[in-house]
This record gives structure tokens, C-alpha cells and sequence, in this order.
């Protein structure tokens, strides 16, 4: 028992080393951030930083304040009156809660997929420009160069390059969520969220945003919310556990899920609650 | 642990069951079923009747006086063979000016309440007095615009028909858009403002675009009411039994002149009065069906 806890420690101990010698400063440090709905205390002085070009998974039973955690990155919260946020969440060197942030530039490098596929209703094309075109001006030939990009990165140019003026309605689910992570990149944020984004999508189309996931990281600074434990597993390089607001611990992803420090962390991940 | 408990042989699965009340209970619920569905049956019917006598009627009555001269001549004297020009001509224009004036104020007041308002104080008070005008008897608009544009202005005039119109045009539209964007999904407008757009390009950009369907829908429908009313053009556009295009001079329009001619001792005026009532029934029903098709266009 007290061997096997050494050698898991151990292989803990080396990749956190690992990766702190080849990053420099995180992408997004958080400091004493808590969050509220209305008196609702939803998240408690979380501490956690977002290394550069890795994905952080964010795993917890549900209302453990994760997708909050995700939505606080991008301000979306200011969407809705009654939420409000307090500490430090530092992005090049700014607090991105201060108030006086400009939010649009904020949500231009800090990118956010859903849960749900949440195309445009307009085409493919128009899909892509809508966001580019707010931050941007490009020629025509710069536009269409962007979307090919974009739309390539997506792991979606080969299937639509016959129908990029067609409704991106008729697009499947796991082709719209490709999509919406096209559109996500073409904007060519530093920070992509992913809000649960295959948990409306079937086993393969899963496997392809998963696939995406990895080949993505060597550009830009992800965390991904899921239930999936397997996903969390095969997608992240570093996990964080959330517990009724509280995070609970961080590890990197092989030493979360064969040895977690904290008894709740172990529990969840075995099923016993969540 | 608790899971397996269901699942483990010879375990009691809850309280018996008395089955030949469960089957007491069913024929019963299968007779109010019959029952139900046969008085709905019969009042769809009832209802069906009255509407197909209203249509028959008015084909029939109609079509005996459909004659080119209708479509090219304006409305004469009794007995000298007139037509309906000048009043279809000036309710096209009536209706077409009502639904321009009415339809950005009402996009306006209902992207307002949809997307800025909400439930602020000044919101439901908006909301209210819009649902209020919605009811509100269309000859108390007439009045209204009456005493603001007619009286103080000295004479009838086409142009205070619009205006009568544009008023009832305005809750109509108001109610559908707030609805409509209501209906769009707060993960659209997530998306659009998770890639930095403004509030204002979300909602010209994307929510109007998603709800496209509905406002047009509501618009159609807006146009399909005011093209029948009569009330408020009585006080405002009065008819005008000659050819005149001017928006400062009184205008004709079919529902007035059906309401003038209707009531007349002339066979040939009730005549080209059903003909008018035709007009109006087959125009607004072509615009309802358009207010279908664009809705399922959008599908």
C-alpha cells in the first residue's frame, strides 16, 4: 500500500516537472476567485492556473460550479444581472473581472464551444466571417483563405468545401459542433473553453472533437468541462476536481485517476457519489 | 448497492394490485374519451358550417359581379356602370404606408422589451399598455388619430388612414417580436457573444435572423387585419368616391366604400359591395397562406 502510493507520487512528481520546465508563465492564473449567484456563493476561492498550450479538464457532479468556473473566463456571466465575481484572474498581466475590461476584445482571446451545437442560421461561410468580421477587415481573398484555415483546423474543410454558401443547418451534430470550433478558431483566440462539448454528440463524432482537442493544444490554451471521466483521462494534461464550489484538487491527468490525494476526489472518480 | 436490491429474485415488488379496478377504471376512461373527442368533433364542425356558409356566400355573390370593369373603373354614380378602382388602389396604398409606418415602431418597441426591457417596471408598463392597444376597438383609434390629425389639420386625408392603420399595426408586430425572440435559445445568443460580438449585432446579426420567420409571420398577419378594417378609415381617410392618389385628400378604400354601398337602395352598388367583400377575403386569405409559406420556408 505505502509502495504503491510512493511510485504513483513519484510518476505524479515527474510530470508536474515536466511540464513546469517547459511553460513559462501560465496562460490563466486564478487567484481567490469566488463567484456568485445573487447571495449564492458558487464558487469558493478557487486557485488555478491554465498552463500555456495545455488542456486543463474540469471534472465535478453537477452544479459543483465547472461550467461557471469556464463561463467567469470569458465574462459571460456579465450577460446576466445578479452574477458577479471577485478576486484575480490574470491574462497578460490584466485582471480580466476588472470592470473596466472591454469585453468583445476579452471574447476575442478567450474563444468558448457549447454544449450544444449552436450553428448560426446563416451558411457555413457566413458562420465563420460573422465573427471574424468583428475584429477584422479582411479582402475578400483574406476572408476566404481564413475560412479554409479556420475550417481545416476544425477538422471540417473536406466535408463542406463543396457547400460553404449552404445553410449550416443541414450540417449533423458533430459536424455543427466542428463547426462552432472553426468559427471558435478562425476569431484565432489564445484561450479556447469547451463547455461539455461532446455531450450531445454520438460516439464517433466524439472521438473526432476529442482528436481536434489534442491537435489544437499545439496553438492555444484549452479547458475542457466534462463528465466524461475516460474523456478527462484521454483529453487533459491536467486535471482539476470541483466539489460543491470548492476545487478539491489538481493533478495531472495520470495522477488524478490512478492516485487522487483527496478522499472525495477518489470518490467520485470510483462513482461512489456525483 | 440499492440499485441491485430491485433486481434480486423473490424480492416483493410493492403493494398488490387489484386488477379488476384497473380494468373498471379503463373502460370508464375509455368512455369519457369517446365522449370528449365527440363533442369536439361536433364543435369543430358548427364552427366549420358557419365559415363555409360566410365563404359560399360571398364566392357566389361575389363572382356574379366580377367583371373587368371592376378592376378599371373608379366608383360611380348608381346606375352608370362603375368599378372598385379608386378603392383598391387606395386601400393598397393605405395598408402598404400603414404597414411601413407601424412595422420599425412595433420591431422596435418589441426588441426592446425582448432584449433590454425585460421585466424592468418601464418594460411591463410598455408590455401592458401595447396588450391593451392590441384589444383596444378599432374605432377608438379611429377617433383618436381623429383629433390629431383630422381636426387640427381641417379635413380628412389618406394620410391620417395610414396613421390609423400604422396604430393598429404597432401591438400586433410588437407581440409577435418579442415572442419570436423570445423563443431563440439563450445558447445563440451565448455564441454570438462568446466570439465578442456587441448586443446590438447580436441582435440585428443573429436574433433577427434566427426569429425571421415569426416577425415576417406577424407582420403578414398585421397587414391581413388592417386590409379589412373599417372603423378607423371613417374618421380618418373618409372614402373618396373619386380617383385621387393625394395622401392630403380624403381617400377611398374598399371596406368604406363596402360599408357605403352595402346599405345602399342600388342593386349595382350591392353588387360591386360583395364583389368588394370578395376582393378583401381573397387578398387577405392570399396573405395568410403567404404567412404560412414563409413560415415553413424557414424550416
Amino acid at each position: 500500500m505505502g509502495e504503491q502510493q510512493d511510485r504513483q507520487a513519484s510518476f505524479g512528481g515527474v510530470q508536474a516537472r515536466a511540464t513546469s520546465s517547459n511553460m513559462n508563465e501560465p496562460r490563466i492564473a486564478i487567484r481567490n476567485l469566488d463567484f456568485y449567484y445573487g447571495d449564492n456563493r458558487a464558487l469558493k476561492s478557487i486557485q488555478l492556473d491554465l498552463p500555456d498550450r495545455q488542456v486543463t479538464g474540469m471534472i465535478g457532479p453537477s452544479g459543483c460550479g465547472k461550467s461557471t468556473l469556464l463561463r467567469v473566463m470569458n465574462r459571460m456571466y456579465d450577460l446576466y444581472p445578479g452574477q458577479r465575481a471577485t478576486g484575480e484572474v490574470m491574462m497578460d498581466g490584466e485582471n480580466i473581472i476588472d470592470p473596466s475590461v472591454d469585453l468583445n476584445s476579452l471574447r476575442a482571446r478567450v474563444g468558448m464551444v457549447f454544449q450544444k451545437p449552436t450553428p448560426f442560421p446563416m451558411t457555413i461561410h457566413e458562420n465563420i466571417t460573422f465573427g471574424v468580421r468583428l475584429h477584422e477587415k479582411l479582402s475578400k481573398a483574406a476572408m476566404d483563405e481564413r475560412v479554409e484555415w479556420s475550417l481545416t483546423r476544425g477538422a471540417l474543410w473536406e466535408e463542406v468545401k463543396d457547400r460553404l454558401h449552404t445553410s449550416a443547418m443541414g450540417l449533423s451534430g458533430g459536424q455543427q459542433q466542428r463547426l462552432c470550433i472553426a468559427r471558435t478558431i478562425a476569431v484565432r483566440p489564445e484561450v479556447i473553453l469547451f463547455d461539455e462539448p461532446t455531450s450531445a454528440l454520438d460516439p464517433i463524432s466524439t472521438l473526432k472533437i476529442e482528436e481536434l482537442i489534442d491537435e489544437l493544444k499545439n496553438d492555444f490554451t484549452i479547458a475542457i468541462v466534462t463528465h466524461n471521466m475516460q474523456q478527462a483521462a484521454r483529453c487533459a494534461d491536467q486535471v482539476a476536481f470541483f466539489y460543491l464550489g470548492e476545487m478539491v484538487e489538481v493533478a495531472p491527468a495520470g495522477q488524478m485517476f490512478t492516485a487522487p490525494r483527496e478522499r472525495r476526489t477518489q470518490e467520485y472518480i470510483t462513482g461512489r457519489f456525483g | 448497492m440499492s440499485m441491485s436490491a430491485t433486481v434480486q429474485a423473490g424480492a416483493v415488488p410493492g403493494p398488490a394490485k387489484d386488477h379488476r379496478t384497473a380494468l373498471r377504471l379503463g373502460r370508464r376512461r375509455h368512455r369519457v374519451n369517446l365522449l370528449v373527442k365527440l363533442l369536439c368533433v361536433l364543435a369543430t364542425v358548427i364552427g366549420l358550417l358557419f365559415l363555409a356558409s360566410i365563404l359560399l356566400t360571398l364566392i357566389w355573390r361575389g363572382i356574379a359581379g366580377l367583371s373587368i370593369t371592376v378592376f378599371t373603373t373608379n366608383t360611380l354614380p348608381p346606375g352608370s356602370n362603375g368599378g372598385l378602382l379608386n378603392a383598391i388602389v387606395g386601400t393598397l396604398i393605405q395598408t402598404a404606408l400603414g404597414t411601413l409606418i407601424g412595422t420599425p415602431i412595433g420591431l422596435m418597441v418589441g426588441t426592446y422589451l425582448a432584449e433590454y426591457g425585460r421585466h424592468s417596471p418601464m418594460a411591463n408598463a410598455v408590455r401592458f399598455v401595447s396588450d391593451v392597444l392590441l384589444s383596444a376597438p378599432s374605432i377608438l383609434i379611429g377617433l383618436f388619430i381623429y383629433q390629431l390629425c383630422v381636426e387640427p389639420f381641417g379635413g380628412f386625408s389618406g394620410i391620417a388612414g395610414c396613421l390609423a392603420l400604422a396604430v393598429i399595426v404597432i401591438p400586433i408586430v410588437v407581440r409577435t417580436t418579442e415572442d419570436m425572440l423570445q423563443l431563440i435559445p439563450p445558447s445563440l445568443r451565448e455564441a454570438a457573444v462568446a466570439l465578442g460580438a456587441p448586443k446590438w449585432k447580436m441582435i440585428v446579426l443573429i436574433c433577427y435572423r434566427a426569429a425571421k420567420d415569426g416577425i415576417v409571420t406577424g407582420v403578414l398577419l398585421a397587414v391581413a387585419r388592417i386590409a379589412g378594417e373599417t372603423a378607423p378609415l371613417l374618421f380618418t381617410s373618409l372614402g373618396n368616391l373619386n380617383w385621387s392618389l393625394s395622401l392630403s385628400q380624403p381617400m377611398s378604400s374598399l371596406p368604406v366604400t363596402i360599408y357605403q354601398y352595402a346599405g345602399s337602395a342600388f342593386d349595382d352598388w350591392v353588387q360591386l359591395a360583395w364583389v368588394g367583400a370578395l376582393l378583401i377575403t381573397v387578398g387577405v386569405l392570399a396573405v395568410n397562406v403567404l404567412a404560412r409559406f414563409a413560415l415553413r420556408g424557414g424550416r
